[in-house]
């Protein structure tokens, strides 16, 4: 069983916590043999019924109090990126398969005293890096309308344990795409905020500039408060920021932002979107885009005017080569960031070596999976002699060259840029295993938001493959700080099409 | 372009990796691959254009902030063996690595 389907949302479940019609422990007790028997048995990489259990009691004592808030007893989950004190943290790798960190994140943190109450660690790919939970160590994920298909990645048991109905949020990191993708894979809602709006403090970094954590849920209205929960200055994160133009970041921003805007739309009548101007980039339809997808989003731009928005064609002319630009700085962070994993402070140390060099050596190599290595690899290529300035600084060059484009776009041109968020729907597992760039290939719509900061969502447009049963995401990129727009401009689609209630068919 | 084995051998030493026979072939081929997508970027004239590393550079004026050098509390025996718990190797609060100095 899953999840009570009469709660289909954050804020039905929470009043039902309130009115006591349920209890936190209940739920959680439910919830927790739920995960267990799960279709997948790679999804969780740690449950603990007792962790899980303090946190429903916790909750229960503020409902009883009356102290609750939006999420207090609301069932999340994180990405096994984010570290916790008491569930190990993994990273989905054999380097910290038995790591338990002696602190939580700062998101984590602040999700707890919020009242959730968290099932446990979701697998992901190992340290972030893939695009479809298969570079996990410890197994490859299904997608909930699909087995055989990846969830993607890569927060791809974020999203597949949003869609399987097992938690209501789930929080994920997106350096990439990582979760936008795994949400358009599995008909799920997902955000990654403005770099520096939501700490990195306790997330397991990849690649520094471009890491961001988001939250992936049902709905829009289901991402705001947890988002906005998750958000907030960190000093313990050097690049949190303070203020986000002049507004204090802070929990409460983005709620208060996207409550305005949704007062907004609810005025005006027939028309809720009367001005907006939305930007779609013709790069984003070229050749590579499979024709399901094209229609799909197609479908919902017309939502979208038939609402009152304009929409105003413009070019992102560098948009197929921010991929190579985002693996030469990705890879070159990467290396950086993963060279404290050497066998003597935490971690995977090899049982037989000759000396220090040798044990660190093999340590890395015995515990870190080929698409990590490969990385690092790359990273070292680009940031090594005679290179540096051709990949490295080239790839940093065209980065503000992408940032130049967007941000000329959303002064000039439009308001948002809304297109598709990925080529086609989610492939079989396996497909790839042969062609080391394949996946990276698929990152072409997502990449640009990683490399220039914006925020960015997907949420479910349409459905796509054999039997038209696998979910297509729409993209919406917003400018620097404006995701309470972007999640109440979500919000009006999802009011007024059924694509995000879409759920997978019992395969059994 | 095509890096060589004795390329490949370099940069595994430079990441701390060690690579046996079959793994130096796979990276040589996934790099010819790679390589090919990264080239890419040399097609674009960045003429002028100054390097940008941090993502809201092109926005606004960034400043990291430094953190104070000075440790967090609580310094407590508990707080260390929590830090030290997850060491391969540790003992009397220090990590124990391999004899270096003979």
């Amino acid at each position: 069983m899953t999840l009570p389907t009469q709660y289909p949302s954050i804020a039905s479940l929470g009043k039902a916590l309130r009115e006591r019609r349920i209890s936190a422990l209940e739920l959680a007790t439910d919830a927790l043999q739920a995960a267990r028997n799960g279709a997948d048995p790679h999804l969780f990489l740690h449950i603990d019924d007792d962790l899980t259990r303090a946190q429903a009691r916790a909750a229960d004592a503020l409902l009883e109090r009356g102290n609750a808030g939006p999420l207090t007893g609301i069932p999340i989950a994180h990405k096994d990126l984010f570290v916790t004190r008491g569930w190990r943290t993994t990273a989905a790798s054999r380097m910290l398969a038995d790591y338990v960190s002696p602190f939580d994140a700062t998101v984590v943190e602040r999700l707890e005293q919020a009242g959730t109450v968290s099932l446990g660690k979701l697998s992901c790919d190992e340290f972030a890096m893939g695009s479809g939970n298969e570079n996990s160590a410890f197994g490859a994920l299904q997608n909930p309308h699909d087995p055989e298909r990846i969830p993607g990645g890569s927060s791809g048991g974020s999203a597949a344990a949003v869609a399987a109905g097992l938690v209501l949020g789930a929080t994920g990191t997106d350096s990439g795409g990582s979760v936008r993708q795994p949400a358009a894979y599995c008909g799920v809602s997902g955000i990654k905020p403005t770099y520096g709006t939501v700490s990195r403090h306790g997330v397991i970094a990849y690649a520094s500039s471009l890491d961001q954590a988001g939250v992936l849920a049902h709905s829009a209205a289901d991402l705001v408060p947890l988002l906005d929960t998750m958000s907030g200055f960190d000093e313990r994160d050097s690049t949190s920021l303070e203020s986000c133009d002049g507004v204090a970041n802070a929990p409460g921003r983005i709620a208060a932002a996207h409550d305005a805007w949704r007062h907004q739309f609810s005025q005006a009548g027939r028309q809720p979107l009367a001005g907006l101007r939305i930007g779609v980039p013709q790069e984003f339809f070229g050749s590579g885009l499979a024709a399901e997808v094209a229609d799909a989003v197609e479908a919902a731009l017309q939502v979208f005017e038939a609402l009152g928005a304009l929409r105003v064609d413009i070019s992102l002319p560098l948009t197929r080569l921010a991929i190579p630009a985002y693996y030469v700085i990705a890879p070159a962070e990467a290396s950086s960031n993963l060279a404290r994993f050497d066998g003597v402070h935490f971690g995977y140390r090899a049982p037989h070596y000759q000396d220090l060099a040798d044990m660190i050596r093999r340590s890395r190599s015995e515990a870190l999976g080929p698409e990590v290595r490969k990385r690092i690899l790359v990273g070292t290529y680009v940031l090594s002699h005679g290179y540096y300035d051709a990949y490295y600084l080239q790839a940093q060059r065209v980065r503000r060259m992408v940032a130049n484009d967007y941000q000329q776009a959303l002064d000039e041109a439009c308001d948002i840029i809304m297109g598709p968020v990925t080529p086609g729907v989610a492939r079989r597992r396996g497909d790839h295993d042969d062609d080391p760039i394949a996946d990276w290939l698929g990152d072409i719509y997502t990449l640009g938001a990683n490399l220039v900061g914006l925020p960015a969502l997907s949420i479910p447009c349409g459905r796509g493959g054999p039997a038209a049963r696998l979910p297509i995401g729409l993209q919406i990129i917003g400018r620097h700080f404006d995701e309470g727009r972007l999640l109440a401009l979500a919000d009006c689609f999802q009011q007024h099409t059924d694509w995000h209630q879409y759920t997978p068919r019992q395969t059994s | 372009m095509a890096l060589t084995e004795q390329d490949i051998t370099r940069l595994a030493q430079l990441a701390s990796l060690q690579m046996d026979r079959a793994s130096l072939a796979q990276a040589q081929t996934d790099f010819t691959r790679i390589l090919g997508l990264i080239e890419t970027l040399q097609s674009v004239d960045t003429t002028g254009i100054e390097p940008m590393a941090h993502p809201l550079e092109a926005r606004q004026s960034v400043t990291l902030r430094l953190q104070k050098d000075i440790p967090e509390p609580p310094h407590t025996q508990a707080a260390l063996d929590a830090c030290l718990r997850n060491a391969p190797a540790a003992h009397d609060g220090l990590f124990l690595v391999p004899t270096v100095i003979e």
